[in-house]
């Protein structure tokens, strides 16, 4: 069953395949983990296409500024509900290193956290399909927010008003 | 949702209106209202069962509802302690219709409920709303509720008033994005005096107000402290912090935190424990290094910004008042109770009023709905509408006229609220123990119960001076025994509940963490081992010294010896 997530606010059906659902000479944009990327660099720049890389919550972001031009995507990896690393990666990625890719949240979320995901640069999220259809509200849980951020579609921090 | 119809009783609070605090904008009341919302939803889902046990809990932690022992325990936030009559009135209402008549106040200046439904959680944090309040980031591992100095304003010792800067953490801090789910909770205190009556020593994060080197305001930073199960008194981290960077540098601290602090064990995820382990150079040097690359982005405060934060505390409107001696040709139990349960104010003519919270027969910390709503009246006759929560777990008024104090202490007295002891051993500090909460091991209350039997006797107990005592059910230390001067520590041994007892401690600007005296003790032996302590200091105390110097001055041998000379007498 193809993966479906919520991009940019709409469900799409994910295009994107994993090493291990790659097909072996298949043109699909693929996503290392961050490991497989790092061991094989140069075959995976040989081979072209778009690339993405997926950071588990104890990597450090900067291990990929060389390489962040590359990278069509990065995707932060949520292993259980209490997990916060990601969050700060994400606004490093953003803010720090400029990325402008898709930046996807996987693992261990749901629409509650999908708000604060978005605030940090987040704009993908592979969600529970039992939940997909209707997080898309979750973006709209607060009006306004008290600090700066990621926030496109948020009235100017309060600090500010 | 249901409005306010609570009476203001006297003509002068209709004048005056409201306390001096922060009011919320129309942003402020929506984003409360969109918590409300949320957390209706997210309640909803869950007793539909589309929202499981294990995701629930990480959500309603976050709007501090913890399922306790007997039913769900809800703690409300009251940032840095401070409540307006209207707001009080609230709390009491909310204690009548949606608990069993009572609340408790907390070490950390909030309010907690004991016995709510949680289906009526989302209506309880929609009557909050309507004045002001809620409970976010009450409990979970979040940045929580940011406390600060009870007398901030009032008192002459301090250097400026904390709160305009509180009121600035507390809203950067709400719904932050990048840390609303940390390794552990995260504490900050701010005080602005000397003299340290918010702990800040032992907060995740402490903030001084100083001055610098040209007379400038800023900040001195204290990270590390915590109790719990690795008590550790706070390391200055930064010894001067330029005022416009107060947010920025706090962002520093937390992101070195939330990207390094330990994930594996909860017992090691406070950031004390990232602290102990890089060092505190190394620590500094990374925050600091993180600090440089944000400090100039969108987090920098501006004079005006401050100022505009300070108008919401400007001083009431004082009268002009010269200072008199309300004890004079009174008796003697309202000039014990002037002595000990009034301070200093720096305006003259006006004093500050404590409203005990620790008679005898109730549980430290408690108050009744009838009690709160007298305490609002009170306050809109006494004392401009305001009342403050202090970390003590009383309440007090601010600006009180000294010559008012004496009808002032009539009412309380009637209502139980006037017991004469504030900062004496009867003061407990008490977590509420094995009889409310899942986490503890043993007693507090009844403890509490027992003490104040022993300890009866007036004169004796103002003869010790000032003696804090504080208690905990359990070793994550919300009753802070680490830092009292006597410590008592429930434990379970064997199924059983005993007592470990701990001298030394202090929790002001010359924090300590207390010294074990020895193996723990029964719970009927906990008020002789106290009166064993006790003698010991009477016997070899210095004229006028305090009960925590002389446990400096002498160590922790002799008054061990007399404890476990013998055994106890029950």
């Amino acid at each position: 069953m193809p993966r479906r997530l919520l991009r940019d606010g709409e469900i799409v059906v994910d295009d994107w395949r994993t090493l291990d659902e790659a097909e072996a000479d298949g043109q699909s944009p693929l996503m290392l983990t961050l490991d497989q990327w790092l061991t094989d660099r140069e075959r995976w720049i040989a081979r072209g296409g778009r690339l993405g890389v997926i950071l588990a919550p104890q990597h450090k972001v900067e291990v990929l500024a060389a390489d962040l031009a590359r990278f069509s995507l990065v995707a932060a990896a949520f292993p259980g509900p209490s997990e916060g690393r990601g969050y700060t990666q994400a606004r490093l990625l953003r803010e720090r290193w400029l990325f402008s890719g898709e930046l996807r949240a996987t693992g261990a979320i749901s629409r509650d956290q999908i708000f604060f995901l978005a605030r940090c640069g987040f704009n993908s999220f592979e969600l529970p399909d039992a939940e997909i259809e209707n997080a898309a509200a979750a973006f709209a849980t607060f009006s306004a927010a008290y600090q700066p951020s990621n926030d496109a579609g948020l009235a100017a921090p309060l600090l500010h008003r | 949702m249901r409005s306010y119809t609570g009476v203001i009783s006297s003509p002068l609070a209709r004048q005056l209106k409201y306390a001096a605090m922060y009011r919320y904008d129309v942003i402020d009341k929506a984003l409360v209202n969109e918590r409300v919302a949320q957390f209706r939803d997210q309640t909803r889902r869950f007793l539909a069962g589309t929202l499981g046990e294990d995701e629930f809990r990480h959500l309603r932690l976050r709007n501090g509802l913890y399922i306790q022992r007997h039913a769900p325990m809800l703690r409300v936030a009251i940032p840095y302690g401070l409540l307006s009559s209207r707001q009080l009135r609230t709390l009491a209402d909310i204690a009548r219709r949606y608990d069993r008549g009572y609340g408790h106040f907390t070490t950390r200046q909030n309010i907690q409920y004991n016995w709510p439904a949680l289906e009526t959680v989302p209506d309880i944090l929609a009557e909050l709303a309507a004045v002001e309040m809620h409970a976010i980031q009450t409990s979970g591992n979040c940045i929580r509720n940011t406390t600060s100095d009870h007398l901030a304003g009032v008192t002459p010792d301090e250097l400026e008033d904390p709160r305009p800067y509180c009121e600035i953490i507390r809203q950067w801090s709400s719904f932050h994005p990048e840390f609303t789910y940390l390794p552990r909770k995260f504490k900050i205190a701010v005080t602005g005096s000397p003299k340290d009556r918010a702990a800040s020593l032992i907060h995740d994060v402490g903030v001084h107000l100083v001055r610098g080197p040209g007379g400038e305001p800023g900040f001195e930073i204290l990270a590390g402290g915590g109790l719990g199960r690795t008590p550790v008194i706070g390391h200055v981290v930064r010894d001067f912090l330029p005022r416009e960077h107060l947010l920025s540098y706090l962002e520093a601290v937390l992101r070195i935190y939330n990207r390094e602090g330990r994930r594996d064990n909860l017992t090691k995820a406070r950031i004390k424990i990232l602290l102990k382990s890089v060092g505190l150079e190394e620590f500094k040097k990374r925050v600091e290094a993180e600090w440089e690359l944000i400090k100039d982005a969108g987090l920098r405060i501006t004079e005006a910004q401050v100022a505009h934060m300070q108008s919401f505390f400007n001083p009431p409107a004082y009268r002009s008042l010269q200072d008199s001696d309300p004890a004079a040709g009174r008796d003697t139990a309202f000039r014990a109770w002037y002595r000990y349960n009034t301070a200093e104010h720096k305006v003259s003519g006006y004093r500050v009023v404590y409203v005990s919270l620790k008679s005898p027969d109730v549980a430290p910390g408690d108050a009744t709905d009838a009690q709160m709503e007298l305490i609002a009246d009170l306050a809109d006759r006494y004392s401009f509408g305001e009342v403050r929560v202090t970390h003590t777990q009383n309440l007090l008024f601010a600006d009180v006229e000294q010559e008012r104090a004496f009808e002032l202490w009539q009412a309380l007295e009637d209502a139980k609220l006037a017991t004469p002891n504030i900062g004496t051993l009867t003061d407990m500090i008490c977590c509420p123990g094995l009889d409310f909460c899942s986490l503890a091991n043993a007693g507090s209350i009844d403890v509490a119960k027992l003490i104040n039997e022993r300890f009866d006797d007036y004169d004796y107990v103002y003869d010790l001076g000032e003696l804090d005592l504080k208690m905990s059910g359990c070793m994550n230390a919300c009753g802070h025994h680490h830092v009292g001067n006597i410590g008592i520590l429930g434990v379970d041994k064997g199924g059983a509940e005993w007592y470990q007892i701990t001298i030394g401690g202090a929790a002001g600007a010359d924090a300590s963490l207390g010294t074990v005296i020895g193996p723990s003790v029964a719970k009927a032996d906990v008020p002789e081992t106290l009166a064993r302590l006790l003698d010991v200091y009477v016997e070899r105390r210095l004229p006028e010294e305090r009960f925590l110097d002389t446990v400096r001055r002498l160590g922790v041998q002799p008054f061990k010896e007399r404890v476990y000379a013998a055994p106890a007498a029950a």
